[in-house]
């Protein structure tokens, strides 16, 4: 099987989504660059960081259209042609952008099938980067997933391989709902063993990262990757790291985290997100509201801080939770616990 | 054309200069990997932020773009502190948090540069109400790139200074571009200055790269604002040299055409032959700036690479509570 990295998976993929189906449609702000362009180059960009490349000369400008610099009517737009029959993929070029164009996600997309009693379907797909780590300052750098997860009607995607991403964005765009699928930008290099033949991966059914007995570790996007270094660290040690990627915040796969904790009676939750009414919150509230009497100590999480993401890079790297932060707080999970992580497994 | 008197113009050269050398030196150093993050380049354009600048205060206000450099300088921020912001620096305008889109400095009268586009406007004027209903003479200005001038926010804001009569100036600066696509492309209907007629307000199209021009049709738009008289708009058309940020390869352009932007469109060689000719500054007062410049902005980002970073705590602080 051919290894592919993130940005090469989501391109081919929605080539393919729109070889399947001609009502899939991609548009936004130089999805393929430089239209009214001095040198005539046809193609000047394909996306800001190429991942919509090669899409204009095979499908056309009908299907790629680039936009101004206009998100409310990009997302808009998307809406209003899901409803009258097309599946779009709209790009919102940075996750901060959300919020240019809210109304448009929140009271108009989220909310169509409900209000319209079940009558209309919104096949929209949001893709949108996400995430510290390039120094791009405090309105380029935000992972506020959490604030669309809370919206009713919004399905939220994060993939933390290329596996899953080539899955989730079929599954994405096949799906009659509103899909935000946010792409850590930080992730676009990480690679892996990715089919060429299409696939679709279901919403709601989170990845074991990492297989453990001692602690579970409940890590989105970039924080999954993380969490599954910390647990191949500490398996060397003989600690046993369950690491659950969701995959989706909405739906949430609660069923796989459930029975995580269950089995290891210990729980620390990661996000990039900031800490108030974040994934970590929910999670954490979620297991000690369910599942209290599996918990052998009290629940960790691990978040950004409650501040906008610094520019100065160094401040960044504390901002975002780091594989050491990770690990600590196990450590601490683990030490709260009188057994011994010997006598648990 | 009214006549402007020789300490304005040396004013106006120094700044105009000061902002190609920074941002010529920023584009170096930038290549060099000394500065950290995105960096958007301002040279081609610097005669609309000097040209809107020089007829404004300290109490005047500025919304800037994420390409700012060339407003800040123009607005009168410090050029050191400016670089230490660049690099993140402890001691930049931002403290290092902001970094080169959010340069901000309120007591120069400049709200920020801004990493969403759009996004200014509204709140210039917002300045423009403080002042308007305090009953100060202050105006204010957004810098609003063709790329912003289709967004909805930008509207908006014109429509609200138009229904108050707000003392404020939209200045859009059609640099040719919105990131990769040309404005004959993303613009509908063409005709950015139009666009703000619609809201009745005066607009006029000038060449940005010629100061004259600015600083003329800003003269007007800022005594009307300054009367209550309300607001206008002026388009100043100024090509970029650059890319929409440094290491943008920029396949959308011709090489006639940026050979051609460089060529025709050098608002520093325009302001020479102009003031030579007119006689108003002397080739040695020009050189003599020049060299300064040089030094100084040598000085600073020097200074700037050699400042300690923003302490860690510096993460957590300037939020109200946190967690």
């Amino acid at each position: 099987m051919a290894i592919k990295t993130i940005r090469e998976v989501i391109n081919e993929t929605l080539a393919q989504e729109m070889r399947r189906d001609p009502r899939v449609i991609v548009l936004g702000e130089d999805v393929t660059g430089g239209r009214g362009g001095s040198s005539g180059v046809d193609e000047a960009a394909g996306g800001v960081f190429g991942l919509t490349a090669g899409l204009a000369a095979e499908f056309g400008h009908k299907r790629v259209i680039d936009t101004p610099i206009t998100e409310s009517a990009i997302i808009g737009a998307a809406g209003g042609a899901a409803l009258t029959g097309m599946r779009p993929v709209a790009e919102l070029m940075f996750i901060d952008f959300v919020g240019v164009c809210l109304d448009q996600i929140m009271n108009q997309i989220a909310k169509f099938r409900y209000m319209f009693g079940g009558k209309a379907t919104t096949p929209v797909t949001i893709r949108t980067m996400m995430g510290a780590g390039m120094g791009a300052g405090p309105q380029h750098s935000s992972a506020i997933y959490p604030m669309l997860t809370s919206i009713p009607g919004l399905k939220v995607v994060l993939p933390a391989t290329a596996y899953d991403a080539k899955g989730l964005l079929a599954t994405a765009i096949r799906d009659d709902d509103p899909v935000i699928f946010c792409e850590h930008k930080a992730l676009y290099t990480e690679s892996g063993e990715v089919p060429d033949e299409e696939y679709t991966i279901p919403f709601g059914e989170a990845r074991i990262a990492h297989e453990g007995e001692h602690i579970t570790v409940v890590a989105f996007s970039r924080m999954a990757v993380f969490a599954t270094q910390v647990a191949r660290k500490l398996a060397k040690e003989g600690i046993s790291v369950e690491v659950i990627d969701p995959r989706t915040s909405s739906p949430l796969d609660e069923g796989a985290i459930f029975d995580s904790v269950e089995k290891t009676g210990r729980l620390v939750v990661v996000d990039e997100a900031n800490p108030m009414c974040s994934m970590a919150s929910e999670v954490a509230s979620l297991v000690a509201c369910e599942a209290f009497e599996c918990l052998r100590a009290p629940i960790a999480k691990v978040t950004a801080p409650h501040t906008p993401v610094p520019a100065h890079l160094e401040l960044e790297q504390e901002y975002v939770p780091s594989p050491a932060r990770i690990e600590s707080a196990i450590r601490r999970v683990l030490d709260a616990d009188a057994a011994p992580v010997a006598a648990s497994g | 054309m009214a006549t402007i008197d020789t300490a304005t113009l040396r004013e106006a050269y120094w700044r105009m200069r000061a902002i190609r050398e920074f941002e010529e030196r920023m584009r170096r150093e930038f290549e060099a990997g000394t500065v950290p993050g995105f960096i958007h380049l301002y040279c081609g354009q610097e005669a609309v932020a000097v040209g809107a600048c020089m007829h404004l205060r300290d109490t005047d206000y500025i919304g800037s773009t994420h390409r700012g450099h060339g407003h800040c300088i123009a607005k009168g921020c410090d050029i050191g502190d400016m670089l230490l912001e660049i690099y993140c620096k402890d001691g930049g305008l931002c403290n290092g948090k902001g970094g080169s889109m959010h340069i901000a400095d309120m007591a120069k009268g400049m709200l920020g540069a801004n990493a969403i586009v759009g996004a200014a406007p509204p709140i210039a004027v917002g300045a423009a109400l403080s002042a308007w209903s305090q009953g100060t003479d202050g105006v204010a200005l957004a810098f609003i790139g063709d790329g912003a001038s289709n967004q909805g926010t930008v509207f908006e804001a014109m429509n609200l200074a138009s229904v108050l009569k707000l003392p404020m100036i939209f200045m859009y600066e059609n640099n040719g571009y919105a990131e990769f696509t040309g404005v004959s492309y993303h613009c509908g209907g063409g005709d950015i200055a139009g666009r703000a007629a619609g809201f009745g307000m005066p607009a006029t199209k000038v060449d940005g790269t010629d100061f004259y021009a600015v600083y003329d049709a800003m003269g007007k738009a800022v005594e009307r604002a300054r009367a209550g008289e309300g607001p206008s708009a002026i388009e100043a058309v100024a090509m970029r040299w650059y890319g929409h940020f440094q290491g943008d390869p920029q396949a959308y352009r011709s090489k006639e055409e940026l050979a051609q932007v460089r060529r025709d469109g050098d608002p520093l060689i325009k302001f020479r032959e102009q003031v030579l000719a007119d006689r108003t500054l002397d080739a040695d007062t020009l050189d003599g700036i020049d060299a300064e410049i040089r030094t100084l902005i040598d000085k600073h980002v020097e200074r700037a690479k050699a400042a300690p970073n923003p302490p860690k705590e510096a993460l957590y602080s300037d939020v109200y509570v946190n967690y």
